[in-house]
Parts: C-alpha cells; sequence; structure tokens
C-alpha cells in the first residue's frame, strides 16, 4: 500500500494511472447521473408546497455540497504541499479549484431562479447567500493568485496559504442557517436527527450527489494531467510522449 | 409529455436550472480536453523546433 502511495506521487505514474481510471469514473458518473435524473424528474413525488419547482434540489444541492467538499480538497491538498513539498499534492489543490468555482457558481444560480418563485425574489443578502458567494470569491482570488505568479512551484504555495485563509468560511456557510435566521431554509439532511425528506427525494438527491462526486473526480484527474504535463514539460518522459503522439 | 415539461407552471424556473446546469458540466469536460490538446501541440512544435537546430 505504501508503496503504492509513493509510486502514485511520482507525477509520471500517476498520469498513466490517472489515464486509465477516467473511463471508468466517467461511465459510472453517467450511470448514476441517469438514474438519478430518471429518479428525480419523473418518479420523485411532487412537493405539497412548492410543486415541481421543488425539483432544482436535484442539481442545486449536489452543487452547493460539492462546492464545500472541493474547498476542503483544495485547502487538504494545499497543506500537504506546504507541509510536505509534495507536487502531485499542490497539482491536486490548482486542479480542484476550477471545478469548485464552477460548482460553487452553479449552486449560486440555480439557487437564485429557486428563490424567485419561492421567495419572491432573486436575491436576498441573507447569511447563506452571502457566504457562498464569499466562497465563489474564494476560488476566484485563488485561480487569479495562481495564474499572477511565473514560478508555478511558488504560486501553488501562495494559492495554498490563501486555500487555508479561506477555510474559515466553510463553517460559516454550514452554520449559516441556523446561527443566522435566513430566509435560507435549514439543513433536511446534513444533520445529526434522521433527514426530514420523503424518501423518494432523498434516493434521487443522493444519487445526484455521488453522480456530482464522480464527475469532479473525473475533471479533477484531467486537469491534473495537464497541469502534470506543463510542469514536466522538460523532462524525458513528457518528450517522449509528445513524440509518440505527434 | 406535455405536464412533464410543464413541471406545474415551474417549467421555465426547472428546465432553466438544468440547463445551465448541463452548461457547466460540459464546460468542466471540455475545457481540459482543449487544454491539454493545445498543449501536447505546442509541446511537438517545441520537439520539431530543437530537432531541426
Amino acid at each position: 500500500m505504501l508503496k503504492f502511495f509513493h509510486k502514485m506521487a511520482s507525477p509520471k505514474y500517476f498520469y498513466q494511472f490517472a489515464g486509465k481510471l477516467i473511463p471508468w469514473l466517467a461511465v459510472a458518473c453517467l450511470g448514476f447521473m441517469l438514474v438519478g435524473l430518471y429518479d428525480g424528474l419523473l418518479l420523485a413525488p411532487t412537493d405539497y408546497q412548492q410543486g415541481d419547482s421543488y425539483r432544482i434540489m436535484f442539481v442545486h444541492v449536489p452543487a452547493a455540497w460539492m462546492s464545500m467538499f472541493i474547498y476542503m480538497v483544495m485547502a487538504g491538498a494545499g497543506a500537504i504541499g506546504l507541509i510536505w513539498h509534495i507536487k502531485l499534492a499542490e497539482v491536486m489543490a490548482i486542479s480542484s479549484a476550477h471545478v469548485g468555482a464552477s460548482f460553487t457558481f452553479l449552486a449560486l444560480v440555480t439557487g437564485s431562479i429557486w428563490g424567485k418563485p419561492m421567495w419572491g425574489a432573486w436575491w436576498v443578502w441573507d447569511a447563506r447567500l452571502t457566504s457562498e458567494l464569499i466562497l465563489l470569491f474564494l476560488y476566484l482570488g485563488v485561480i487569479a493568485l495562481y495564474n499572477a505568479v511565473e514560478d508555478k512551484r511558488t504560486a501553488a504555495r501562495a494559492t495554498s496559504i490563501l486555500a487555508l485563509v479561506g477555510v474559515v468560511n466553510i463553517p460559516i456557510i454550514h452554520y449559516s442557517v441556523e446561527w443566522w435566521n435566513t430566509l435560507h431554509q435549514g439543513p433536511t439532511v446534513t444533520k445529526f436527527d434522521a433527514p426530514s425528506i420523503d424518501i423518494d427525494m432523498l434516493i434521487p438527491l443522493l444519487l445526484m450527489a455521488v453522480a456530482f462526486k464522480l464527475f469532479y473526480a473525473v475533471v479533477v484527474l484531467m486537469r491534473a494531467r495537464c497541469e502534470i504535463l506543463q510542469r514536466e514539460r522538460n523532462s524525458g518522459w513528457v518528450r517522449d510522449l509528445v513524440k509518440a503522439s505527434s | 409529455m406535455k405536464e412533464f415539461f410543464h413541471m406545474g407552471g415551474y417549467g421555465f424556473y426547472v428546465w432553466t436550472s438544468y440547463g445551465i446546469a448541463l452548461l457547466v458540466l460540459l464546460a468542466n469536460l471540455l475545457s481540459p480536453i482543449l487544454l491539454k490538446k493545445k498543449l501536447l501541440s505546442e509541446l511537438a512544435r517545441r520537439e520539431k523546433r530543437a530537432r531541426r537546430s
């Protein structure tokens, strides 16, 4: 097992291994997504208060969960990169930033579209919405900072520190609906009691959540492969790869 | 079928959300594919130049 991790930390092996893993993850992601969509759009019952508008939940909630999950992965990988100087951790951290930003954007936009018919407003400055918007700015800050620094190892160190400071926002997002009196509803799944959501709505929600997680895995590996190509452009194995592909 | 697209009167909101979700997912998939293509052709050009000189 330790040998496996040691091997994986080498960019060349990681590049090849990720290349083999991606198609399998993609197939699994597509499977979960199709079943989740079918279940969520056709089989799940209509909500007694919100009608069919609640079906936005099946993209909104997984996107919002992933926006926080990816941030923690990014900050965690960044910390590992800072402490042990593992190149691959730096690569994973920056590769997560773009996907995370896009999921945060998706959570905000679908939330806005859901808010209009339910609350009567596209946007309100409530604690949940505002802290999620700050999360988007944190992601954009990480990406901008990484691109602004020419030397990628220095850039990775700087962005990791920024990402770690931003972690303070994650519990704020999660508990915002409890700490403040928000228009946004409280949690129905991620709490200590049993989920207060109908099982027929919970199943498609969880299926979509798994699909989104697998999607992130696919994209982060694809991005990491690009990042490795760029960083290792002068090494022998990349040059061999280029010769073989041209 | 018509009922399905109507979504109890919320069709516009539901389908706009799913449409944007689809666009975001597609953009996420396309951008690394294009980036890899660009990188490989860049590196291939560099390799050619190196061989000539």
